[in-house]
């Protein structure tokens, strides 16, 4: 039975930021669809698309925006992060900057949470 | 402190295990100790690698609780919590035997990388005269303190997903030469480091700079060479 080598390098700030751009990248491809299906109700009628936006005024779907916003505003940021890193003079406060963009990105959710209750 | 280190230390090669030791616990004690100390009392048989012993040489590193480290300059009293130590050899390597991994592809990666310098006088002219706060030269001074351990490299996970990435020390290695002015390999070296497997491929995860013992960047090295590669294609000279 061979043994198994434990590995704990992944766990730092910059590995997490990384792993959220990554994984809210997937998250918005995989919602896509539906906001274009959404948007193609308008096709069908005014009535359609009125339904449709009625129904994601309750509760728990605007819950689920927040969330959506949360994952596109942490894609965003996480990219001008990335384009900065890249294109711009190197900083040594790299983990300052992904700290800034998870604080944007949940500043804005919570912006919207506010908002929409 | 505890009068014992409870110690699991890898034997066997790919498909190996761990195996347990009890290590007298010194108040003053690397981890390098430990693994000597297993290697001289307890199991002669065991295979793991040093030479210097003050963090200059690069040839002791190990996984150590799961993370590389290089061992002749890890206190025991920061990383063994609450008396255990679990002492694997390095990720991202075959390994040929208990701690010891063959290093071959990590230094040929040098190589393919443009890694050696390429003089552009001889012996017969006078010294480069560099002045120390020359911009360039900074940037390869930043660089330049590598010991080749391969703490990196074993850090990296896109050496991990692609095998064929040079990986941050050889690409640290080419920025520091980009940076010399005294090398006349110049767009030929980018031409290495362009593409894939080399610079382009990096995620910017920064493992390599987390967790390099010289607390050297390559990641910023890196960026630096992805920034020469762009400037170099948007003025058609790549």
């Amino acid at each position: 039975m061979a043994g198994q080598i434990k590995v704990t390098h992944r766990n730092h700030a910059t590995w997490w930021a990384f792993a959220l751009h990554r994984l809210s990248g997937v998250a918005l491809a995989l919602f896509l669809p539906v906001h274009f299906l959404v948007l193609g109700l308008a096709i069908q009628g005014e009535a359609a698309l009125d339904g449709a936006l009625i129904w994601t005024e309750q509760p728990l779907v605007k819950l689920a925006e927040a969330g959506l916003i949360v994952l596109l505003a942490a894609h965003l940021t996480g990219g001008v992060r990335l384009l900065a890193l890249e294109f711009l003079p190197w900083r040594d406060w790299q983990k300052t900057l992904a700290a800034l963009a998870g604080g944007v990105s949940l500043a804005v959710g919570l912006l919207f949470l506010v908002n929409a209750f | 402190m505890e009068d014992m280190l409870a110690v699991s230390i890898w034997r066997g090669g790919e498909d190996g295990e761990f195996v347990s030791y009890d290590v007298p616990r010194l108040e003053n004690q690397t981890v390098l100790d430990v693994v000597t100390y297993v290697q001289r009392k307890l199991d002669p048989g065991l295979s793991y690698r040093f030479a210097c012993r003050v963090g200059m040489c690069g040839s002791c590193a190990m996984t150590v609780n799961g993370r590389a480290r290089w061992t002749c300059r890890t206190h025991v009293s920061r990383v063994a919590d609450d008396g255990r130590l679990e002492i694997a050899p390095l990720r991202n390597l075959p390994v040929v035997k208990d701690l010891s991994v063959d290093m071959v592809d990590f230094f040929d990666k040098w190589a393919k990388a443009g890694g050696a310098f390429s003089p552009t006088k001889s012996r017969a002219d006078d010294f480069a005269a560099i002045p120390p706060g020359d911009a360039k030269r900074r940037q390869a001074n930043a660089g330049i303190e590598c010991i080749g351990c391969a703490v990196c490299y074993t850090s990296c996970d896109v050496v991990t997903w692609k095998p064929g990435y040079l990986g941050p020390a050889a690409l640290n290695r080419a920025w520091t030469l980009v940076n010399d002015t005294r090398d006349g390999l110049g767009r030929a070296r980018l031409r290495l480091v362009a593409g894939d497997d080399g610079c382009l491929g990096c995620h910017s995860q920064q493992g390599c700079q987390e967790h390099c013992p010289k607390s050297l960047s390559p990641t910023a090295a890196i960026a630096g060479l992805k920034r020469a590669v762009v400037v170099a294609v948007l003025k058609g000279k790549l």
